[in-house]
């Protein structure tokens, strides 16, 4: 009994094990294996930041093109690109870290209500019925569709200001929160040496009367920054400034002169000197918020390293 | 028995607490806002500039498009100043301010009350001064009427269906339209009749205005071809497909124009606004708008100028009661809350409806227990817990192959829903994504 | 601040209904199976459905409490829903300590397994029923006979109508009378149609459900009993019997009609309640097990999410 079940089964096996050689054989679709190890090289979040659907389409999409012009993780950054280069025998193209930067600083106490918003809490559908719940209607939303769409879990809400904030060492610069930003408050720009960069954090198109009005940090068109820029790097368009990171040399001029304080520096030593006493007042605001946050930052993002580990 | 549309349908309460009221003046304000979008399509292009005189009727501003349409002053005076002005949108967007000074019309307007029955234009000439009068839909949706009246080639409009349903709760300046400018209206119906070529009219309405019925009906005896008929009370028959579903039998396929289905559809008081344009030159620029709730002091029927804040109208209903939660510009399926009372009225503005804190604030919302009752009151037949699902996981492919792009969003599915569920909220956003996608693929 | 205007998309009215109020209503449809149940089983009856309705409410909101960490929903009436289903499910001489593994079956595996109310798959007063079936069959296949008003475990039982057309001793059935109105053996909330029918039309009139799934289910086995009854007629019970039987009723209008695991389209319920018409039928009929409604719903919930896909609602002009 037991040798007719061994050799039936035996037998069954053996005309599977031909079957599946010669199906194996017969089907077989050649895979550049390199696409296997440029994908090994990758991060794997699949984030699709690159623009291609997950690590394995741009791992396919590195293999196939001629030079790895344009072609960038921009999770895994120059390290990663240069890792993708060595197995492909290409040149890296140089590319600068960048970082997810939120132009909003209407906190609370800045940009008072003016309604209650009773739907949804999204973003996209906020934005769709109306201008807000305050009289800014480009500023910050707060009900966190950046949030929803990182994977990084590198940006939440600030209950205390109501506005995105960025860690930036968690954040990839994938751009996932740009596109889910339905205000376009968000922008990719150049983390900086040492993380120090300078943007201005308003996005209100609104004349510099009304805008102030709606909100007390509101960049108000001014054009003292514009004035103050010795490379031409700031640029006023329909009542707000923006810096151009490609030109700024973060001098930090800009942050000294404005007036509401909507220029900010990030991760900047503190000023050894006092500013000249007349403008000192005016420059408070800018500069308590400045000191603020890298006292802070740093130090809370080291907590949480160790709390994970 | 009588009509009404074959898919789904619900039966809000009906609240018409202004039912009845006669239309009343409003006095001029001493400032107008005079949104330049205030219709579907491209913004007018101000043709004035800061410090112009103006009269009323002169034109402010012309169409910016083929879908546009001008925009006249409501009243005369001086031009303060064109700035951006928070309008029924809830943004900021440009608008004329008119400092009023007397009230003095342009002499080409024909101001007196006789009624004119003869008209010796062509259905072309009909249309330009339709056009010239920056006529648009008045029902809401504020689409340029003149684009209606012009067929697409190769389609064929056999009958004109005026929509005088009225359908959301608590709104009634069509019905008191209708009670006192009746044969005005069918005057208005005839000239539309002969803008696009039919000798056919139905005015449909529904059975919860028998007055306004029975009048109409009294008069349209002397009107050949138009047809007053009677329809059973139902949400949102005052839909376009829905309308033409339920007087001619005719469903619109989706994506299509009520066109293709043989229908030209005006609303009741755009009949009446072409009348006037067309028999007594004058252009849009004053409307009949509803101010009413359930704590509204005196709730009532005014003919407003454009322009004029929502504030004043709510002062002269007898000012904000107490206990508002919700100011809304339309009607509660429907309407937009607004952000101010400050805001102006314009041409979309049908009803001003406040409502008490109790009521505006939103239920708590629970899990989908799929009981399929939105698919039941869905007019479009859609299944909007699905549609919602859809868009909340962002798919698009499944959303468009549910004809998301359907939906009217008359609100019927979030009214009925027992879950408290934000279905509309979501599936207007999936509607908006998934048209978009449609554009780019055609384009 | 306090005098901000609301601001949220339309509707800005709802309609007033609500999960608690469709629940309750079909607690207030099932009264009139209970009354008959307790003129038929007394004591017994009583003590299964309070036992069940306190324990489903119990589970609840301690796996909610402790295990999902989330607020209680106790009051949205779903659980005592549950409940009493499952003991109208059950015979009336069931131990207490067997309604409460099934109480645990339904709550704990059909029901918060899932996500709670709105995400199980299937029928939670059914999943309990079955695996009590499963786990005790001989407990869950002997009825008490009727009439026994005082007793409860210690009830003498008899044979039920399924269990004499499963055996083929068509003679034995009681009348078609005996049958409508209730005075037969069986679990405690199926033996009467008439009470169950007045339900069906009290849920009908609050339209708290639609008339497709019931009426499909009960029309199919109509039908396909009937071509059987012609085909043999010593062998197979006329369909009269078929529908007044066993707990075709009960599960046609309370147990398949669940909003939870039922197509939401018209004709998907159609076809849903054809499906489970035919199944409960072939199990009756040529099955092992005399009864096979349970099986039918459960079989037909699991295909419930594909109906959903494939059969949409009538769609505003579509073909």
């Amino acid at each position: 009994m037991i040798l007719i079940a061994v050799i039936s089964l035996g037998a069954i096996g053996a005309v599977g094990a031909v079957f599946l050689y010669a199906a194996s054989k017969k089907f077989e679709v050649y895979e550049d294996p390199r696409i296997a190890e440029v994908q090994e090289a990758l991060p794997g979040a699949n984030c699709g930041g690159c623009g291609y659907p997950g690590c394995g389409g741009f791992a396919a999409a590195c293999v196939k093109a001629d030079s790895l012009e344009g072609l960038l993780c921009p999770v895994g950054g120059a390290e990663t690109m240069g890792k993708v280069a060595a197995i492909l025998g290409m040149e890296a193209a140089g590319a600068e870290p960048m970082v997810a930067v939120v132009r909003c600083n209407g906190t609370c106490q800045a940009r008072p209500n003016t309604n209650r918003y009773d739907g949804v809490a999204s973003c996209a559908i906020a934005s769709a019925l109306y201008g807000g719940e305050t009289n800014c209607t480009f500023g910050c939303l707060g009900y966190g569709d950046c949030v929803n769409a990182c994977t990084f879990d590198a940006i939440h809400i600030n209950p205390a200001t109501g506005l995105a904030e960025v860690d930036e060492d968690k954040c990839t610069s994938c751009g996932a929160c740009v596109k889910a930003c339905p205000k376009s408050i968000i922008e990719l720009r150049k983390k900086g040496p040492k993380s120090r960069r300078i943007f201005v954090s308003c996005v209100n198109k609104d004349k510099g009367a009304a805008a102030r009005k709606a909100c007390a940090n509101a960049c108000i068109g001014c054009g003292k920054c514009v004035k103050e820029c010795p490379f031409e790097a700031i640029t006023l368009e329909n009542n707000v400034a923006y810096i151009d990171y490609r030109k700024c040399r973060l001098c930090r001029k800009c942050v000294a002169v404005c007036p509401t304080g909507a220029i900010h520096e990030l991760n900047f030593p503190p000023r050894k000197e006092a500013a000249p006493a007349v403008e000192a007042d005016k420059v408070k605001p800018a500069t308590a918020k400045v000191e603020a946050k890298p006292a802070t930052a740093p130090e809370t993002i080291t907590k949480e390293e160790t709390t994970q580990k | 028995m009588l009509r009404t549309f074959r898919i789904g349908g619900i039966h809000p309460p009906e609240n018409k607490l202004s039912a009845g009221k006669k239309i009343t003046g409003l006095a001029i304000p001493k400032q107008v806002i005079i949104p330049l979008s205030q219709h579907i399509g491209a913004p007018a292009q101000a043709v004035i500039k800061k410090g112009d005189p103006v009269k009323v009727g002169a034109l402010l501003a012309k169409a910016g498009g083929f879908v546009s349409a001008n925009i006249h002053s409501p009243v005369s005076g001086k031009v303060n100043k064109i700035d951006n002005a928070l309008d029924a949108s809830g943004y900021k967007r440009p608008a004329i301010y008119i400092d009023v000074e007397g009230d003095e019309w342009e002499e080409t307007i024909d101001r007196s009350e006789t009624l004119v029955k003869e008209c010796s234009l062509s259905s072309k000439e009909i249309v330009d001064k339709v056009a010239a009068a920056g006529i648009v839909g008045l029902g809401g949706a504020t689409f340029p009427t003149q684009v209606k009246l012009m067929p697409p080639p190769g389609s064929k409009a056999e009958i004109i269906i005026i929509n005088a349903i009225e359908c959301e709760p608590y709104l009634t300046s069509d019905h008191s339209l209708m009670m006192e400018k009746a044969e005005q209206i069918l005057v208005g119906v005839t000239l539309l009749m002969k803008a696009v070529n039919v000798t056919k009219a139905v005015i449909g309405i529904e059975n919860n205005k028998p007055d306004a019925i029975a009048r109409m009906q009294q008069l349209a005896k002397e009107y050949n071809g138009i047809e007053i008929m009677p329809l059973k009370v139902q949400y949102p028959q005052g839909g376009e497909k829905q309308l033409i579903d339920a007087v001619i039998r005719r469903q619109v396929k989706s994506g299509a124009l009520p066109i293709s289905a043989g229908a030209v559809v005006q609303n009741v008081g755009t009949a009446y606004a072409v009348y006037e344009a067309v028999m007594k030159n004058k252009p849009l620029f004053e409307r009949v708008v509803t101010v009413t709730g359930k704590a509204v002091a005196n709730p009532s029927n005014f003919l407003v100028r454009l322009g004029t804040p929502i504030s004043t109208l709510i002062e002269a209903a007898g000012g904000i009661p107490e206990n508002t939660g919700k100011i809304i510009g339309g009607g509660p399926m429907m309407g937009k809350a607004l952000i101010s009372p400050e805001v102006p009225v314009t041409k979309g503005s049908s009803g001003v409806l406040l409502i008490t804190k109790e009521e505006s604030v939103r239920k708590p919302v629970y899990d989908c227990i799929r009981c399929a009752k939105c698919v039941n009151v869905c007019p479009m037949g859609l299944n909007p817990a699905f549609l919602m699902k859809f868009t909340v996981f962002k798919d698009w492919e499944k959303a468009e192959a549910g004809y998301i792009q359907d939906c009217i969003e008359c609100g019927s599915c979030s009214y009925t829903c027992p879950a408290n569920r934000p279905l509309l909220d979501q599936i207007r956003l999936g509607k908006g994504k998934v048209m978009g996608i449609i554009r780019t693929r055609k384009s | 601040m306090e005098n901000n205007l609301i601001v949220s998309p339309s509707p800005h009215i709802h309609g007033g209904d609500s999960i608690c109020k469709n629940m309750y209503g079909v607690l207030i449809a099932l009264v009139p199976a209970f009354l008959v149940s307790l003129y038929y089983f007394g004591l017994g009856a009583l003590i299964v459905t309070a036992t069940s309705v306190a324990v489903c409410i119990l589970f609840e909101y301690l796996i909610q409490k402790f295990l999902m960490k989330k607020e209680p929903t106790i009051c949205d009436g779903s659980a005592i829903l549950t409940g009493v289903l499952l003991a109208f499910n059950l015979p009336s001489n069931l131990p207490i300590w067997i309604i409460l593994i099934g109480a645990l079956a339904a709550i704990g595996i059909g029901k918060m397994s899932f996500g709670g109310l709105g995400n199980n798959i299937f029928n939670p007063a059914l999943v309990g029923r079955v695996f009590l079936l499963i786990s005790f069959p001989a407990q869950m296949t002997t009825w008490p006979e009727v009439g026994q008003l005082t007793a409860y475990t210690d009830a003498t039982t008899g044979a039920t109508v399924l269990s004499l057309m499963n055996e083929g001793a068509l003679d034995k059935l009681p009348t078609l009378v005996d049958m409508l109105i209730g005075k037969m053996g069986g679990s405690l909330g199926e033996v009467s149609a008439l009470a169950l029918l007045l339900g069906l039309a009290f849920m009908l009139w609050k339209k708290i459900i639609t008339w497709q799934i019931p009426v499909s289910i009960l029309a199919t086995v109509f039908i396909f009993t009937g071509i059987m009854h012609l085909v043999n007629p010593l062998q197979y019970a006329s369909p009269f019997v078929h529908l007044l039987s066993g707990g075709l009723m009960l599960g046609a209008i309370f147990m398949a009609t669940d909003y939870v695991t039922s197509p939401m389209s018209k004709n998907g319920m159609l076809v849903y309640g054809v499906g489970i018409g035919v199944l409960t039928t072939v199990i009756r009929l040529f099955g092992s097990y005399p009864e096979g409604m349970s099986f039918a719903i459960l079989i037909m919930n699991a295909f419930t999410p594909l109906i959903n896909s494939y059969i949409k609602p009538k769609h505003f002009g579509g073909k």
